[in-house]
């Protein structure tokens, strides 16, 4: 299984070697909204303010970047991994690659978010938490949306529906970072913001656990 | 008949309680008091109640602060609502606020919280304060009569039920879910989309009494809150569930797509819901730093008709998606007959 779950990853990375401008065309997502934003905004924004847009356009370029996740295959290859690989593995590899993805992706965000919009909303932030905020933030997004990504890619709808699935699923998760960032950026430190990490983590399991126990019942057709 | 007895019960538990909701008048209570900051020496406040009798009988007016009561010097009674009474303040109460104590037989103690702002604290009155009142009998069945709430504390028995009973076709419906990923009967979806069709038409009775509501106790339609982001978020789940139904055409493939949604949104609607307190402020009862109902309801008379109300709802729910799992079985049937 394990073993497996590594093979899986490393056709995944793979893939997006094969398709560089994949990942160039996320993170020109990300570095447009926030142009258009800095472009928007001429003032200093507050503290709140500036939380809440790196968050909306994080949110968004994880339901640009996780939709690939399932959609980018057609029928014939998935009916070769199908027959050469467990579903939960590829769940399991997919979900994995997807966090790994996030997680860089909401990292690099954070430095354009930075040049773009200014750091002076970081003035007495505690940074620990605030930068551990923004990769868990990624990490759960991920989390979150790679089983409603393969349900939109089943139900052939293509991003649209997505959007609308995954939207009210992954709020839960938003609220929990978006309260922690925020946290982290008024300066209170790790046992100011321990609660929201531990929801995060507990959100992360269980998403992950759900994802692996119906994900067979969705591959098989 | 034998299927019969529930819904009998359902209609008539519904009936009573919304009846009782309706009809049941409030306790007495002191709503409103006058008077600036209470500085040591002669005060006087003009006191209104709602649904009190001041003239039947001798009524006592007091002022507690930190456990001391000052009883009114003198007492004048305008009518049932009105009166005006004279304190003789002492120095040195302990508080910043003084509470209203007003004693009439067959009204128990009527207290108006923080009716009187204390400008001088000192640390607890020597003179002119006396022993706690008795407390007297209440008499009847009322509802309490809690500031804010008011006369608007009748809609707890409709508000509260919907939402119980949202739940439980949500429930319902979760576990017609996990049946279709089992067996993948047609019927079984067919039961989980109908339990989610009755859930949101109770959602939308919740929504509605919520928002009438909230307009007159936080004098807002939708306010920033911690349960109405719940319910938000639950109604757009399920809508998103209908919308994602709607765009598969392959019915078996349908069943299963719709089953794994259904099964993965409400394993974290429940967690967000129970999280959710932690996270935001919330104005409602029980949450947020918010006294529940049950500490404000001490003589217990909303509690029955309450519980009566949450088990009829529970009851009608039950039934109209009773009555549509049946349609949707001739349906069924129908349909297999004609492929046949």
């Amino acid at each position: 299984m394990r073993s497996e779950v590594l093979q899986l990853l490393r056709l995944e990375v793979a893939l997006d070697l094969r398709q560089r401008a994949a990942w160039g065309g996320m993170l020109l997502y990300v570095v447009s909204a926030m142009y258009v934003c800095h472009l928007a905004v001429s003032d200093s924004l507050s503290r709140s303010t500036w939380n809440a847009i790196f968050w909306i356009i994080l949110l968004f370029a994880a339901f640009n970047a996780l939709a690939r996740s399932f959609q980018r295959e057609d029928q014939g290859r998935q009916l070769y991994l199908y027959t050469m690989a467990h579903p939960r593995s590829v769940v399991l590899a997919r979900a994995l690659y997807g966090s790994i993805t996030m997680l860089a992706l909401s990292l690099l965000s954070l430095l354009f978010y930075l040049l773009f919009l200014g750091s002076d909303p970081m003035g007495d932030a505690s940074m620990g938490p605030f930068v551990a905020s923004v990769a868990l933030g990624g990490v759960g997004f991920a989390a979150v949306l790679t089983l409603i990504s393969a349900i939109a890619a089943r139900a052939g709808n293509g991003i649209g529906l997505m959007a609308i699935l995954g939207f009210p699923i992954v709020l839960p998760m938003l609220l929990a970072v978006m309260r922690a960032s925020q946290l982290a950026l008024d300066g209170s430190g790790w046992s100011g913001t321990g609660y929201y990490f531990l929801a995060i983590g507990a959100l992360d399991v269980v998403t992950l656990t759900l994802a692996w126990l119906l994900f067979p019942y969705l591959w098989r057709d | 008949m034998r299927t019969l007895w529930w819904k009998i019960m359902a209609l008539a538990l519904v009936l009573a309680a919304s009846i009782t909701a309706l009809r049941t008048p409030l306790a007495p209570a002191i709503v409103y008091a006058s008077g600036g900051p209470f500085a040591p020496g002669g005060n006087s406040a003009s006191v209104i109640g709602y649904r009190t009798h001041f003239m039947a009988a001798p009524v006592r007016v007091f002022l507690e602060n930190g456990g001391q009561f000052v009883e009114a010097s003198s007492t004048v009674v305008a009518d049932d609502t009105h009166l005006t009474a004279r304190f003789e303040v002492p120095v040195g109460l302990r508080e910043d606020m003084s509470d209203l104590v007003v004693v009439a037989p067959g009204h128990g103690a009527m207290r108006l919280f923080a009716a009187f702002y204390n400008p001088e604290k000192g640390t607890g009155a020597v003179d002119g304060v006396t022993d706690a009142p008795q407390q007297g009998e209440r008499a009847g069945f009322v509802f309490p009569n809690r500031n804010i709430l008011y006369e608007t504390i009748r809609n707890l028995n409709f508000h509260v039920p919907m939402w119980f009973t949202m739940m439980l076709l949500q429930t319902i419906s979760f576990v017609f879910s996990i049946k279709v990923l089992g067996s993948g009967r047609w019927l079984d979806d067919r039961a989980a989309v109908q339990a989610v069709n009755a859930s949101l038409l109770f959602a939308i009775l919740g929504l509605i009494t919520g928002s009438i509501w909230a307009r007159a106790t936080w004098s807002g339609w939708w306010t920033s809150d911690a349960k109405l982001n719940g319910a938000a978020v639950t109604v757009l789940i399920y809508l998103a569930y209908l919308v994602l139904r709607g765009s598969v055409t392959d019915l078996a493939k349908r069943a299963r797509l719709a089953a794994i949604y259904n099964i993965f949104a409400y394993v974290l609607m429940l967690l967000f819901i129970m999280a959710l307190p932690r996270m935001t402020a919330s104005l409602h009862p029980g949450s947020g730093g918010n006294p529940a109902f049950s500490q404000y309801d001490l003589d217990d008379s909303l509690r029955p008709v309450f519980y009566a109300a949450v088990l009829g709802w529970m009851g009608i729910g039950t039934w109209i998606f009773n009555l549509q799992y049946r349609l949707a079985r001739i349906e069924n049937r129908h349909d297999e007959e004609r492929l046949r």
